[in-house]
């Protein structure tokens, strides 16, 4: 394989990015989308030959330079192209493509047109560069710019403070995830001396401080794929263009932590006690998300608490060392989250930039592509069968329920809920009369072809993802196996009774969703009050658990006030006294200067004083 | 032809140049007329000049007396330089009273 | 007998440089200022340079003083109309003159010994011949700096003591 090719996958999205950031506002807005889609397009079709040929070939590894140099180790600055990172090569530039090509229609009036594309484009190249980097350095180069240009897109509309404060929340909280990464770094090349991912699988070892270097690892995924308790970023990032909530915030970055964490599972296999945090942290998130996704009323935000949720569920898998199926779960939750935000953009599109559910319902009639592929995605998100969710999440509960059943009670229940609040937001959206006002219902229409497309392909992928991974004979087991060290998964191959029952206790689950929430949404019509007149556990719920209030009560308030603290006492001794250094000189200067007034008797007369202390010193003082 | 320094010694000519350089030194400070200041100045200069000479032949050089001859030529233009200056300042103020003449400090 | 010229001349020169200090007229001031420049030329006379005595006598004596004797009628100070200087600002002046005397005699006196009795071997150095060779050979440079610098001078006074247009 051409290391050319390789390269091009990566510089395809950077040109695009040069060019609709250097000449963007020069270039009409047909022409700056067709260009951002172009590069990602072109970007795809590299990852596809690539794709072709790691189905038999063996892992690429380039090294462009040197880049840093140590006593005892150096760090290149390399990509390496394996399995893994072409799975996510795969889906980053496909589902990238389809989202450029909906944004094209989608921001088509936003004056800052190229601007977006700008950064989407910047967004894909760190993407891919996160996922090819050949070791830690390189990863974390990605880490940072997707961090980045998640900032910048969050605050893309960044006229309006809440957004900016949104934008700023994301990236703070990634930061302490950061910090966690530069850690695991750190200590990662000290116990081993090299951050090379090859040369760190064949030569880590159990060390005393490995634990802190994965559970470093664990927190900087925590930040960056949005778990407990780090992950109220994720919820306020809707503030974005729809477009990116689904490219960034649902399909690819958030993936980053489980990438990050397949990556390294060998470290991770070598401390046991980190991965049942994992695991505990993962299902926790799930429920935890779930619960508060029952009572959101912001379609956007709903699928916000989905993604977390759904994130739980991948960490779960981690934790329990099935990296293939956590894997699994990040492509067809890659495909049909994408969908729905998509979806979730069309509609908020037809009824004119209005997001609260309250305000819809009744659009089946007038979208009905947008509805059908909607109708898909949910019903692949709540784990029916065939669909692919139901693989990949069946998946993971198989593998909980081996490992720990309380674990599988906990993730049981969050695909319950899972199944029910995604029904509320079917239902809500798209079922009986329209509830919001008489212009808006006026304005009701199909979203362009651009992007009910991407809805369309994407609802099939969904709908026919599953099949990557079949229980029995996966297909994606065996394209990891190089990947992946030791596999918890490959001894539950042969499927008995358990497993029959498990996946139709599953299913039932998700039919008890649905069910509930038909009868409460259709037969009753019901509609959710407002935030301000619920009570008891919906109240709770409803507030985010006040995890925000709680942050803001034991970290924030308190920083605040050091800072005021600090600001005010501290800084002003420490101001005083430097500020001192330069005052006292001045001060002296300006006493000197009178002495400089001009009376000749004066001068004369220190000159005489002078002379006479220079003799005596010179002949008189021994 | 007998010198007068075998007889009165070069010390005497050193207190006589000291006793000059300070009736010079005290008239700069005494007085508040420049001319009479530019005086002492010039009487500065010559007790130098005197204890060049003095030593010159002291030491049987000529250089001494060929320094004395630049300081005068030195003295001469300083002279012509400062009194055009007060020239000139006596026709701006009017007077060449040192005190009054402060406009220069900064 | 030149001691006792000697001593009559150092009498001559402190005395006309203290009266020059003293006398309230300034014209008075420069008269005395000319007899001292007189006793000093009689110094050099004393010392056996004849060239700087006359040179002396040329320069201070004849050219500076008639220049100062010049600015002073041309300013028409004669009259003695100078205000005194403070009382304190004199006993400042006084007192410099003790220090400084007291401190140039006394460090004088503290060195003494290190001046050698004078031995005469009688060469001829400063007769205006062998000052004329010494001076355009080995002083040339300087010698035609001095030039340079009186011409300067010259171009300066009559720059700076003349008249400024009003227009300007």
């Amino acid at each position: 394989m051409s290391t050319t090719i390789l390269l091009l996958t990566l510089i395809f999205p950077l040109v695009g990015t040069l060019i609709n950031g250097f000449w963007g506002k020069h270039l009409s807005k047909k022409v700056s989308g067709t260009i951002a889609t172009l590069a990602i397009a072109a970007s795809f079709v590299t990852s596809c030959l690539f794709f072709a040929y790691i189905q038999d070939g063996e892992p690429v590894k380039v090294v462009l330079f040197e880049w840093m140099k140590f006593n005892y180790f150096s760090i290149d600055f390399g990509f390496y192209f394996d399995q893994l990172a072409a799975l996510w090569l795969m889906f980053i530039t496909g589902i990238g493509t389809l989202i450029h090509l909906y944004s094209t229609s989608y921001m088509s009036h936003d004056e800052n047109f190229s601007k977006f594309f700008t950064y989407l484009n910047f967004f894909v190249f760190f993407m891919l560069i996160l996922v090819t980097g050949s070791n830690l350095a390189m990863m974390f180069i990605g880490w940072e710019g997707v961090g980045l240009c998640s900032y910048l897109l969050i605050g893309f509309w960044y006229k309006n403070q809440d957004y900016n404060n949104a934008a700023k929340k994301a990236f703070i909280m990634n930061r302490i995830g950061d910090l966690g990464f530069l850690v695991g770094i750190f200590v990662t090349g000290y116990l081993f001396h090299t951050l090379d991912f090859i040369e760190l699988k064949e030569q880590s070892f159990l060390a005393p401080t490995l634990g802190i270097a994965t559970m470093a690892f664990f927190i900087a995924a925590t930040g960056k794929s949005a778990q407990l308790p780090l992950y109220t970023w994720l919820p306020d990032a809707m503030a974005g263009p729809t477009p990116v909530s689904a490219l960034i915030h649902a399909a690819t970055m958030v993936t980053a932590g489980i990438f990050m964490i397949t990556r390294l599972n060998f470290l991770f296999d070598l401390t046991p006690d980190v991965q049942h945090i994992i695991a505990i942290i993962g299902a926790v998130t799930s429920l935890v998300a779930a619960t508060i996704a029952l009572v959101q009323n912001d379609i956007k935000k709903v699928l916000a608490y989905s993604t977390v949720s759904q994130l739980g569920l991948m960490f779960l898998a981690l934790g329990l060392g099935a990296y293939e199926v956590a894997v699994f779960h990040v492509i067809t939750h890659a495909f049909f989250k994408a969908c729905l935000f998509l979806g979730s953009g069309s509609v908020i599109h037809a009824v004119g930039g209005e997001q609260d559910m309250r305000h819809m319902g009744g659009l089946k009639k007038h979208m009905k592509i947008t509805y059908a592929t909607f109708f898909i995605s949910t019903l692949a998100i709540s784990g029916f069968p065939p669909l692919s969710g139901f693989f990949s999440k069946d998946e993971i509960l198989l593998t909980a329920f081996h490992h720990n059943t309380v674990l599988w009670v906990v993730a049981s229940l969050a695909s319950i809920l899972t199944a029910f609040y995604m029904f509320r937001l079917l239902f809500l959206t798209f079922s009986n009369k329209f509830r919001g006002t008489e212009e808006q219902e006026h304005h009701l229409h199909e979203s362009p072809s651009a992007m009910t497309m991407p809805l369309i392909i994407l609802a099939v992928l969904a709908a026919v993802g599953g099949l990557i991974s079949i229980p029995g004979s996966s297909w994606l087991n065996e394209f990891l196996k190089p990947v992946i060290k030791n596999s918890a998964t490959l001894h539950h191959h042969e499927l008995g009774t358990t497993e029959y029952l498990l996946m139709g206790l599953a299913v039932v689950g998700a039919l008890i969703g649905l069910m509930v929430a038909y009868f409460k949404y259709i037969k009753n019509k019901q509609v959710p009050v407002n935030d301000n007149n619920v009570s008891g556990l919906q109240k709770l719920f409803a507030n985010k658990y006040y995890l925000d209030e709680i942050y803001m009560l034991i970290i924030v308030n308190p920083l605040n006030f050091f800072g005021s603290f600090f600001k005010k006492q501290i800084d002003g001794l420490i101001n005083g006294v430097v500020l001192s250094f330069g005052r006292v000189p001045s001060e002296l200067s300006y006493q000197g200067k009178k002495a400089q007034n001009g009376n000749i008797g004066l001068y004369l007369f220190a000159f005489v004083i002078g002379v006479c202390g220079l003799l005596y010193y010179l002949f008189m003082c021994y | 032809m007998e010198n007068v320094l075998q007889q009165i010694g070069i010390d005497q000519y050193i207190y006589l140049a000291i006793l000059l350089f300070c009736i010079g030194a005290f008239g700069i400070l005494y007085r508040r007329n420049a001319i009479v200041m530019f005086m002492s100045i010039e009487i500065m200069l010559n007790a130098a000049n005197l204890l060049l000479v003095a030593f010159s032949t002291y030491h049987e050089d000529a250089n001494g007396q060929v320094f004395v001859f630049f300081t005068m030529a030195v003295a001469a233009a300083e002279v012509a330089i400062g009194l055009a200056i007060l020239v000139a300042i006596y026709r701006n103020i009017g007077s060449i009273d040192i005190d009054k003449l402060k406009k220069l400090k900064g | 007998m030149i001691e006792i010229l000697f001593y009559i001349l150092s009498a001559v020169t402190l005395g006309s440089a203290f009266l020059t200090i003293l006398s309230k007229n300034p014209i008075h001031s420069a008269i005395w200022l000319v007899i001292c420049f007189f006793s000093i030329a009689g110094h050099y006379a004393l010392l056996n340079s004849q060239f700087l005595a006359m040179v002396h006598i040329i320069v201070y004596s004849g050219a500076i003083m008639i220049l100062m004797l010049f600015t002073i009628m041309l300013m028409n100070l004669n009259i003695s109309d100078e205000i005194a200087k403070p009382i304190v600002t004199k006993i400042i002046a006084t007192v410099c003159f003790c220090l400084i005397g007291f401190f140039l005699v006394s460090s004088l006196a503290q060195t003494a010994p290190a001046l050698e009795t004078y031995t005469q071997t009688g060469v001829d150095f400063q007769t205006i011949q062998v000052l004329g060779k010494v001076l355009l050979n080995e002083f040339v440079l300087p010698f035609e700096m001095a030039a340079i610098l009186l011409l300067m001078a010259m171009i300066g006074a009559v720059l700076i003591s003349k008249k400024e247009k009003k227009t300007a």
